[in-house]
């Protein structure tokens, strides 16, 4: 494994099916009463919140007390680019403390690259989000949930997503959610296509490893799982589109658009969900729509990822069980 | 003692002959000259050019001394080679008052390095609003003939055209900074793919291409002189190629990052590649460089922008755009131009002396290496291979691309009107 986990890219497929691996076996933690493992006992891990977001950190905290790790949250707030001191004086601070891991969430993207990379710090540092750059731990929940629905619980074990298709549909020039699921589903075997208008979608996008539509009624007969993306209100103003009604005619998913994929296809988004306009309420109340299990499964991937990162070569969940009981 | 002969010197490198400085001026040149009451410099083969001369110097004096004064940039143009700079206006105060501009030739002239020409701003705090006083600033001490708002575009139209016509009245000459502002809000790197992989706001090739075409058409227009700094993108070069095949008067400049550097680099997140316009791809390097062989582009100009530490040691879109260019231009157009037979040594004085000179009507400056003009020179060693270490710099700042990257060529010798400035790479 290696030391950071900055990116998606950066994993090979076995890397990336070893987490998805030892997520199974983190998720079984989940069923039991005591929800707890001994195994990052005495560590210090600290989520470096320079951005806001509850869900993802409330997941890696989550994550990081089941396996027994000491957590401090540092939510720093405030202007969305901080002056850049800030980034590298509280690395050190946190550095000068003995913290032994960073969960780094900032509005820049790179700033999680940096902060590996630059000599201001020796832990290991996991990207939970930067700029419009990369959410590594999202694109593996996601992974890990298609890999579940569409391949099996057990059946999957050892298993990649070979020739699933996948569609990601919504505001792919600012997602750092996109970015993320296209390096690691291709590296994963699967078809990814992106669907969006061609003001959503970046210049270069063509040597991406990916298809790109902008007829999303066309891509749907073809697709596993449908992944929609968060668009934010604000893009409209900027003029990305004309207006929210016909984004979401030409883009949003209701009933008569999901009855149109197979059906063992699966509905994702990676949340909050904007109803009405990306996705009708219909669909995203129904047994397709996998939200729900995608948060779920995002606590039992990050506890992977820490393992992984911080625990080394000993056994994740089957022997500590033992010593638990 | 006045007198120096420089002993077998390439001149613009040709055939290796001896020059005789007299005091200010060149005395004489030829071969087996008398070294007779002068101090001998032996250049063994070594290549004289004419002194340069950077058509685009950010000294950041007044204001943001912590970067670079008019003292420490004009040390820093001497190690380079350089005799003559000019000062963009991009200052705090901003130089659109003749007050301002006077203020730094006077401390250029006061450091002694080279000589310091102040650019005028264009309009009043670089707003781009109202017209600065262009006139008052041509009519000073410091007698500015080029006005730029670098950093910022002259965006509107309007005002690009009366800024055109109004300083024929003098000969100026309006620098213009191509930057489309809308097109490149929130813009961080070259638009393309390393930026859709990286997730930084693009900075497409067109918003600095719709500019320039619009500037040479206006230029046309009024009959005026447009010069376009810092020009980085293979469209830019076609588009100047294009307006002086049609007799427009403009003149374009590249800087040497943007004959070396490609936005590949940015992959690496450090800020010390981020830049304005930003590093572009391979084909456009190699565009730009094609394109100052054949005189499309007709200068290199440095855009030293010097950056304290601090501002460059943080995440990439913290970081201040620029970097330091002034102590390595000569051995980077060595490596681009010379080693890849673009252009030969005299290309080098035309593209990095006598053009830059001639635009920027720098007197003295840029003339040819013969008998009864000013001894402004540079002496370099193009056999020198070294690692460029920024803790060698003369510059205030250390916010350079290169560092650890070996480069070829070393400025040995400066001379600013007969005198000096450096000696054996040493500031003296």
């Amino acid at each position: 494994m290696m030391r950071h986990l900055i990116s998606a890219a950066d994993l090979t497929r076995d890397d990336a099916v070893l987490i998805l691996d030892t997520a199974e076996e983190m998720a079984r933690v989940a069923d039991r009463p005591i929800k707890k493992l001994p195994t990052l006992r005495g560590r210090t891990i600290c989520n470096l919140f320079f951005e806001d977001s509850t869900r993802t950190r409330i997941s890696f905290e989550a994550a990081e007390k089941r396996l027994s790790a000491d957590v401090i949250n540092f939510a720093a707030k405030g202007s969305s680019v901080s002056k850049g001191e800030s980034l590298k004086d509280t690395a050190q601070t946190l550095e000068a403390m003995g913290v032994d891991a960073v969960v780094i969430r900032h509005s820049a993207s790179g700033a999680p690259y940096r902060l590996a990379t630059s000599g201001w710090i020796d832990a290991p540092v996991i990207n939970a989000g930067d700029g419009t750059h990369q959410h590594p731990t999202q694109a593996l929940l996601d992974a890990f949930t298609m890999r579940r629905r569409l391949v099996g619980r057990d059946a999957g074990l050892g298993q990649d997503l070979s020739g699933k298709r996948i569609t990601l549909v919504g505001d792919v020039l600012h997602s750092r959610v996109a970015r993320s699921n296209v390096d690691l589903l291709h590296t994963l075997g699967a078809e990814v296509t992106l669907v969006a208008p061609p003001t959503l979608v970046p210049v270069g996008v063509e040597h991406w490893p990916c298809e790109v539509s902008y007829d999303l009624d066309g891509v749907l007969p073809k697709s596993d799982a449908v992944m929609m993306l968060r668009v934010q209100r604000e893009r409209m103003n900027a003029a990305f589109f004309p207006t929210e009604r016909e984004y979401s005619r030409r883009y949003g998913l209701d009933g008569l658009r999901m009855a149109k994929m197979p059906d063992h296809a699966i509905v994702m988004h990676p949340g909050p969900m904007v109803r009405g306009m990306e996705i009708t309420a219909e669909v995203a109340d129904s047994d397709r729509c996998t939200v729900v299990e995608q948060v779920a499964n995002g606590v039992s991937i990050r506890m992977a990822v820490l393992y992984l990162l911080l625990g080394g070569s000993e056994p994740a969940a089957t022997n500590a069980r033992t010593e638990e009981n | 003692m006045s007198k120096i002969l420089i002993r077998g010197a390439k001149v613009l490198g040709g055939e290796a002959q001896d020059v005789l400085i007299d005091g200010e001026i060149i005395a004489e040149t030829g071969t087996g000259l008398s070294a007779e009451g002068a101090q001998v410099i032996e250049a063994g083969g070594q290549v004289l050019l004419p002194g340069l001369v950077d058509l685009h110097t950010h000294l950041r004096e007044p204001g943001r001394e912590d970067s670079e004064t008019v003292l420490t940039g004009t040390r820093a143009a001497a190690s380079g080679g350089y005799t003559a700079v000019f000062a963009m206006a991009n200052t705090f105060p901003v130089a659109d008052t003749a007050g301002v501009v006077e203020q730094v030739y006077r401390l250029g002239k006061e450091a002694g390095y080279c000589d310091v020409q102040p650019i005028g701003a264009v309009t009043v705090g670089l707003e781009g609003k109202k017209l600065a006083e262009l006139g008052a600033m041509h009519d000073s001490a410091a007698g500015v003939t080029v006005f730029s708002d670098d950093g910022k575009c002259v965006d509107d139209a309007v005002i690009m055209r009366r800024a055109l016509e109004y300083v024929k009245a003098f000969g100026g000459v309006i620098a213009q900074h191509a930057q489309e502002p809308r097109l490149t809000e929130g813009a961080q790197m070259n638009e393309g793919v390393v930026s859709a992989e990286l997730g930084l706001g693009g900075w497409p090739a067109v918003a600095e291409e719709s500019i320039i075409a619009r500037d040479v058409l206006l230029a046309e227009h009024v009959g005026s002189r447009v010069h376009i700094c810092h020009l980085s993108t293979a469209g830019s070069v076609e588009i100047v190629r294009w307006a002086k095949s049609r007799g427009i008067d403009v003149t374009a400049e590249v800087t040497p990052h943007h004959l070396l550097l490609t936005d590949e680099l940015v992959r690496s997140y450090n800020p010390v590649y981020k830049v304005n316009p930003p590093l572009r791809t391979e084909r456009d390097v190699m565009a730009l460089r094609e394109a100052l062989a054949d005189g499309t582009i007709d200068i290199v100009a440095t855009d030293h922008a010097p950056h304290p530490h601090e501002d460059k040691d943080c995440e990439w879109a913290a970081a201040a755009m620029g970097m330091v260019g002034l102590e390595t231009a000569l051995s980077v157009v060595q490596q681009t131009m010379v080693e890849t037979g673009l252009l030969d040594w005299a290309g080098v004085a035309d593209r990095m002396s006598v053009t830059p000179a001639r635009i920027g009507g720098a007197k003295g400056h840029g003339r040819p290496v013969s008998a009864g003009e000013p001894a402004n020179l540079t002496l370099v060693d193009p056999a020198y291979r070294g690692v460029v270490n920024p803790a060698d710099f003369a510059s205030r700042s250390r916010n350079t691309p290169y560092e650890g990257r070996e480069l070829p060529g070393r400025v040995t010798h400066t001379f600013l009107r007969g005198r000096a400035t450096l000696v054996d790479g040493k500031l003296a």
